[in-house]
């Protein structure tokens, strides 16, 4: 079942990385989060799928999964979160100063 | 902390208070207060340490800087170190109070000057102090910068920041191949410290690494002491203030490279390599020097190419020392020994006459406005004091009898004869060529002694070649040079003074594989009719015939190129780097976000594509694919819903179907939490998702519609491309990091948490207790930093373009 996620993942990466070549940028955000998916599937993937307890003490049996890449991910999704909020309002005020949110038109001069 | 320590950190010390000294006694030239610096060193260390040195003794202390790596702030002193202590100091002292009268109190930034000045007595003395590579090649780039912020002291001048460029450069690039050769000795030998590294010097000997870790460590000693080809940097340093270049860039600085020799020849001396390289090197740059000395019309250009062939003197008589190492013979020991003792007596000698003669031109400068030989002449009469200090130096410099530099010249001469009894080293009857370079080279430093000797004082003095009324120094200006002058005198005439306090135990520190004891070498002044007696006569004859008819062969086209050829390598490598880095520049910096991703992605898939393929991980992936577990059916419809919902993204055009269909992807993520038993992990994406959607349509309702993509088929190509090989690469990086998971059966370490969790943390719900407890700090910072993006947050949405804030 792990390489039809791994699978997915990889999509998930491609589609990422195309958002982020892309002259929008809120494609390049979108990119951003598409990726951040992507990594925590794979953590937790990475760690052996398991469809077993929640990691509760009192459930936990032989077949509980594991609770460290949950506590990793976890992280990583708050912080995702974070990040993702700057990158939009980061957006907003690149729109705000300079009325494009094309790249192309963000590089300034030829010559610097 | 030994006294040694206190005695390299002092002038990093004085270094910090000197500005305040100067701002709270503003009348003061601050050189008053700098002088007293070296003074006290360098009483201090000839008070405490003199008479261990003439015993034979060494001193060492440690104090641990980083343990671990082998490094250890270590000082060692021992004859070597205790005479260039001695050297750095005492001229220091003087140098110092030369410049109190030098340097105009009003007009020049004296307390920038001394601050400079204090670092490099501090760099300097902890290079030839220290024992350990690491802390020598930290101080040794240190006085690279204090020479550096030195020579562009007047910066508003393009030659002097020219200078500072080209002498950093030249000498910084030394510093990195030393560095590298101190690695590779550490390699060799597994340790930083220098007695330790002459402890082992039978492996570094057979090692296959000994000649790249010789060339390195020279490189770092030739371009220091200005050896050929390197030597171009120090005529362009000439634009710093007098003092400096009389102190860094003849009598101290410059010897660093000397001093690396020395310390470096108990390692690598005693090999023909060794050997050959030094001497050849320091034979050439003698010469060298001397011809470009001889075509200077600048008095201080003179004495830069002067200072460079002195040093190749010195260096040569290094190398030709070196051989005592190898000779097994006690008679040969001794004999090359004698090479030895005259490299120290001459670096004495020719920072004390050197020393005197950068001084007196500094006043010649100072006194007439100019440096130029064709301008100058007469002085003589006018500055009677000058005329006499610059006499005594220059004869000393071309080898004039009864002065100090008469002595080495000879003690050289009789050392390059013997090196022609060489029974080892590939040593032929060629060698003959040896003394005649060498004597050719002393007429022509007799010839340009003599003119610089005639066109500054003799002649005609003519009052309209000089824009200001000359006359004498002040009594203050000329009191360093005239002590310098004494010293010449004194070690002339008697020259045994300092054999055992200083060059006998320098000797001994050098010469410290030799077999036999090497006794104090007597010094003479006469020691009757030998053939290096003739030599110097001939020197003397032929240089003053030379110089009779100097008014013939100075119409020479050759005589008037005063540029240096060498220079055009570093000219055109210069302006070549300068090129080639705006045109790499022009090619990666583009400004566009796209571009910067594609070379870091395209570089990561190369990095990543090329460790797997060069470890058979390509190979392995079908065996890994053969582990594969069951599926389950509706496992097939989640992913294409997942996969589904990301793919359309870069199709969509309108804003709210993007919004939506990222919305999309985060739940079906969040469902998939679920599916594998992740509630908290579920829980948070499913809140964080639902908090990110309005913000998104909250920012969304005050951005335009997206820019459409060009259609352009070769800009979706590249794109396409890009995307498709990263997550191809991720999909088989992770297949074949998984299988070998599994190959390895690693055990979690998620055990001890789950066996903790109640025990530790006093909670049921593991991820919980491992968030808050196991990894609280990690959990406080993360909010930390949800903080911080919420005040940015706040400031990029409310601060006004333009006026004040209004938060």
């Amino acid at each position: 079942m792990e390489y039809l996620i791994f699978i997915a993942i990889g999509v998930l990466f491609s589609v990422g990385t195309y958002l982020l070549l892309c002259r929008s940028l809120l494609k390049v955000i979108g990119g951003f989060m598409v990726i951040s998916h992507a990594v925590h599937m794979l953590i937790l993937t990475m760690a052996g799928l398991n469809t077993g307890s929640a990691p509760l003490v009192d459930l936990s049996g032989s077949d509980s999964t594991d609770p460290l890449p949950h506590a990793v991910i976890l992280t990583a999704i708050v912080i995702g979160f974070g990040l993702t909020s700057f990158l939009i309002v980061l957006a907003y005020r690149t729109y705000k100063a300079h009325k494009t949110d094309d790249l192309e038109k963000l590089r300034g001069a030829d010559n610097e | 902390m030994s006294l040694l320590h206190w005695i390299i950190l002092i002038p990093f010390l004085a270094a910090f208070f000197i500005p305040l000294l100067g701002r709270m006694f503003p009348r003061i030239h601050t050189g008053w207060f700098v002088l007293f610096i070296p003074l006290a060193l360098v009483m201090v260390t000839w008070i405490s340490y003199s008479s261990l040195m003439a015993d034979g003794e060494t001193i060492l202390s440690i104090v641990p800087w980083v343990p671990m790596l082998d490094i250890n702030f270590s000082v060692y002193l021992d004859g070597l170190s205790f005479l260039f202590t001695l050297l750095i100091t005492g001229i220091g002292a003087l140098v110092v109070l030369y410049s109190i009268y030098y340097l105009d109190k009003k007009k020049e930034r004296l307390q920038d000057f001394y601050v400079y000045l204090l670092m490099f007595i501090g760099a300097m003395l902890g290079v030839v102090l220290t024992d350990n590579v690491i802390v020598l090649y930290v101080f040794w780039e240190l006085t690279s910068l204090a020479s550096t912020l030195l020579i562009g002291f007047w910066f508003i001048r393009d030659k002097s920041i020219f200078g500072a460029q080209k002498s950093m450069l030249i000498t910084v690039f030394g510093g990195f191949a030393m560095l590298g050769g101190f690695m590779l000795l550490y390699i060799m030998t597994g340790t930083f410290s220098i007695r330790e590294m002459i402890g082992d010097v039978d492996v570094i000997m057979n090692h296959p690494m000994f000649l790249p870790a010789m060339i390195l460590v020279l490189l770092g000693a030739f371009t220091k002491s200005v050896q050929f080809p390197f030597h171009i940097w120090l005529p362009d340093a000439m634009e710093a203030p007098t003092p400096v270049s009389a102190y860094l860039h003849s009598a101290t600085m410059v010897k660093a490279g000397i001093y690396l020799v020395a310390r470096m020849t108990p390692i690598f001396g005693g090999s023909s390599e060794w050997f050959w390289i030094i001497l050849i090197t320091g034979l050439f740059t003698l010469f060298w020097g001397a011809i470009s000395a001889l075509r200077q019309k600048d008095l201080k250009g003179v004495l830069a190419f002067s200072t460079i062939s002195q040093l190749g003197l010195i260096m040569a008589l290094l190398g030709a020392g070196s051989a005592a190492l190898y000779a097994q013979d006690p008679d040969l020991e001794v004999m090359y020994a004698g090479a030895i003792v005259t490299a120290m007596f001459h670096l004495i000698n020719h920072s004390t006459f050197k020393g005197s003669l950068f001084m007196v031109v500094g006043i010649v400068d100072h006194e007439t406005g100019t440096r130029n030989l064709q301008k100058l002449g007469g002085l003589m009469a006018v500055m009677p004091v000058t005329f006499t200090v610059s006499a005594v130096g220059l004869a000393a410099m071309a080898g004039i009898p009864p002065f100090n530099g008469f002595i080495s010249k000879e003690m050289f001469f009789a050392n390059m004869v013997e090196l022609m009894e060489l029974p080892f080293f590939g040593m032929g009857d060629w060698a003959i060529i040896i003394p005649i370079v060498a004597w050719t080279a002393s007429v022509i430093t007799f010839i340009y002694c003599a003119f610089m000797f005639y066109k500054t004082f003799m002649g005609k003095y003519d009052r309209q070649n000089y824009w200001v009324d000359v006359h004498e120094a002040s009594p203050g200006l000329l009191l360093s040079p005239i002590l310098l002058g004494i010293l010449v005198i004194v070690l002339g005439l008697f020259p045994n003074i300092l054999t055992q306090t200083l060059i006998h135990p320098s000797v001994t520190s050098i010469l410290t594989g030799v077999s036999v004891e090497l006794e104090p070498y007597n010094l003479t002044l006469w020691h009757g009719f030998e053939i290096e007696l003739f030599m110097s006569i001939g020197v003397v004859a032929v240089g003053v015939i030379a110089f009779l008819y100097h008014r013939k062969w100075t119409r020479w086209e050759i005589y008037n190129k005063e540029r240096d050829v060498m220079n055009l390598f570093y000219d055109q490598g210069i302006d070549k780097l300068q090129d080639g880095s705006a045109a790499i520049t022009r090619v990666q910096m583009t400004g566009r976000l796209r571009d910067y991703f594609m070379y870091m992605l395209v570089f990561i898939v190369a990095l990543l594509a090329v460790t797997m393929w060069r470890s058979g991980q390509f190979q392995a992936l079908p065996e890994g694919l053969a582990t594969t577990m069951d599926t389950p059916l509706y496992m097939y419809g989640v992913m294409l819903i997942l996969v589904g919902s990301a793919a359309v993204l870069p199709f969509i055009q309108s804003r709210i179907t993007f919004i939506i269909s990222i919305g999309v992807l985060g739940l079906m993520v969040s469902l998939f939490f679920t599916i594998f038993s992740a509630p908290d992990l579920a829980l948070t994406q499913l809140l964080v998702e639902t908090v990110l959607l309005i913000v998104l349509m909250l920012a969304f309702r005050h951005l335009p519609e997206m820019t459409k993509e060009p259609k352009s088929r070769s800009y979706t190509t590249v794109n396409v491309l890009i995307a498709a090989s990263v997550g191809a690469l991720v999909t088989m990086v992770s297949i074949s990091a998984y299988a070998l998971r599994l190959d390895l059966d690693f055990t979690a370490i998620s055990d001890f948490f789950i066996e903790n969790a109640v025990p530790l943390g006093g909670g049921y719900n593991i991820v919980n207790v491992t968030l808050v407890d196991f990894r609280g700090f990690d959990t406080v910072l993360e909010a930390l930093v949800l903080g911080i993006v919420a005040l940015a947050v706040i400031m990029l949405i409310k601060h006004r373009f333009k006026g004040g804030e209004d938060i």
